[in-house]
């Protein structure tokens, strides 16, 4: 018996008669074809996010953003209007690398007022123009005002920078994300700046890890021992289920209910949790945060935990009832190798109390995610043996079926 | 020369090992370290971790003597070795054998 009210056609995978219920094939994470059409069809196409506003505190903040999986490397700046900008890290002159340190295949970030190429000294604006040429009167009709930077087209959403690769995009960042996402507005995202960033290369399909974090079935088995015995139990004995999902366009989110273990006796809790009063859900004591944005907790779950906005195509913005959120970016650089970013992001701490309940949560996070990633690589090993070609999805694993059929059809569409 | 507030010089023992400034410090301490040793730094701290949390919040975060600091850097390597003893029985989490997940930024302190 499901435990919450699911949609009228009795499950979440039919209220989408698009996705099917039948077994699925994930030749999709396992080919190296595929994965070329993907970076086509996807990946230039789609708008990225490639951080936030607050990364960029000044004029002339910039940070590179490498995206094998588009085939290009970026340069993000604040210029002296304010405006964020995106160009390709590519000198006009010779085709070096405008910006980077020590390592040409590495991100790097910092203050300039100016890009200088480090080959023949090219200096380049804020805005991308071609200032100056070393030796210019030695070149054949150079036209400086024709060679500045590469621009990409780039759009900020609710402090949320987006990137696209395409020559013209075929929609709006607006129209892109949708309703769904865009009710998001109003969520103090700008007031989040306490920031923990990690990083993981993953050998497995990007598909494999986002479909690891659409779906909450395997938090009693994957993650039992994280728990207390009384909580572990209990999960393992009822399983989970979430009480809300819903698809909109290329994106989906699942809500999950508030379920506090804090509140479910000193058995339920480790004694680390109850001295820093912090863990999984984030800090035990919420910060207030004023009224949230229509689109938080769409379904209007009672209690409510958290909502985890997935946007097509490697973007996730986890948002908790607990006042803090996390995004998820999963970068490709091969059909079955990624690199996975995390973003812990909370409200400055205003005193030493809070701080260790923000590092409780961080440290908790941290734990969970290297279950997660090592168990992906297993996943991609196994599939990749093609010993077995279908698996079952259950209609806890709903937002699995639409990811790897939106990728489907983006392929489809460009090919067509 | 004493690391920690005069009040915690019980802890003193292990400051040298685990006031550490960073996460990657502090996590590769944990994998470094024996669950003997593990063991014996939690149940060094378990007990003095509210009255450490009441001490460095008498403190404004911006603006913490070194030794306030240096506490706190040791209650974020309790939180670290809390895991090892209170739920994995070893210092890695199990079967994340070839998985790392560096943590690059991170408040200060």
């Amino acid at each position: 018996m499901p435990r919450f009210p699911r949609p009228p056609e009795g499950t979440w995978t039919e209220h989408y008669p698009e996705l099917g219920t039948a077994p699925v094939a994930y030749d999709d994470s396992i080919s190296p074809e595929f994965y070329e059409l993907e970076r086509k069809a996807i990946f230039r196409r789609a708008w990225l996010n490639v951080g936030r506003v607050e990364q960029l505190t000044k004029t002339g903040s910039y940070f590179t953003k490498e995206i094998a999986a588009g085939n290009a490397s970026l340069v993000v700046v604040r210029d002296r209007d304010g405006e964020v900008r995106a160009f390709h890290n590519v000198c006009r002159h010779r085709g070096n690398k405008l910006v980077w340190n020590d390592f040409p295949r590495e991100e790097t970030e910092g203050i300039v007022r100016q890009f200088v190429c480090k080959y023949h000294g090219w200096r380049y604006g804020l805005d991308g123009a071609l200032n100056y040429v070393q030796q210019e009167s030695e070149f054949f009709d150079l036209d400086k005002s024709c060679y500045g930077l590469v621009p990409v087209h780039c759009d900020v959403w609710a402090g949320f920078m987006f990137v696209n690769l395409a020559d013209e995009p075929e929609q709006s960042l607006r129209e892109f994300l949708g309703p769904m996402i865009t009710d998001l507005e109003g969520y103090p995202f700008d007031k989040m700046t306490e920031r923990f960033a990690y990083r993981t290369d993953v050998r497995a399909n990007w598909k494999l890890f986002m479909d690891a974090f659409a779906e909450f079935y395997h938090a009693p088995v994957l993650h039992a021992k994280q728990s207390r015995e009384k909580y572990a139990a209990a999960g393992q004995k009822y399983g989970f289920e979430a009480p809300h999902y819903r698809i909109e366009g290329p994106h989906r989110l699942v809500s999950t209910a508030g379920v506090r273990n804090w509140e479910m006796g000193d058995d339920a809790v480790k004694p680390s949790e109850v001295l820093t009063r912090g863990g999984l859900f984030g800090p035990w004591d919420k910060p207030d945060l004023g009224e949230m944005p229509a689109g938080l907790n769409p379904g209007r779950c009672n209690p409510w935990g958290l909502d985890s906005f997935q946007l097509f195509p490697n973007f996730v913005i986890l948002i908790w009832n607990q006042g803090w959120y996390l995004t998820y970016h999963y970068w490709p650089t091969s059909y079955n190798t990624h690199t996975f970013e995390g973003n812990v992001y909370f409200l400055p701490a205003r005193n030493a109390r809070e701080r260790i309940a923000h590092e409780m949560t961080a440290v908790t996070f941290k734990e969970f995610a290297l279950q997660d990633g090592n168990t992906l690589e297993a996943t991609q090993l196994a599939l990749e043996t093609r010993a077995v070609g279908r698996f079952h999805l259950n209609d806890q694993e709903v937002l699995l079926r639409h990811l790897h059929n939106v990728v489907a059809t983006w392929v489809e569409e460009y090919q067509a | 020369m004493m690391l920690l507030p005069s009040e915690f010089g019980d802890l003193e023992p292990y400051a040298d090992r685990w006031c550490l400034a960073t996460e990657p410090e502090r996590y590769a301490m944990r994998l470094a370290s024996s669950m003997a040793e593990l063991q014996e730094f939690y149940d060094a701290m378990a007990p003095r971790v509210g009255a450490a949390i009441d001490y460095c919040d008498r403190y404004p975060l911006d603006d913490m003597p070194e030794s306030v600091v240096n506490l706190m850097h040791l209650i974020y390597s309790f939180i670290n070795a809390a895991f090892p003893v209170e739920v994995w029985l070893q210092p890695r989490v199990p079967d994340s054998g070839s998985a790392y997940f560096t943590c690059f930024l991170e408040p200060s302190p």
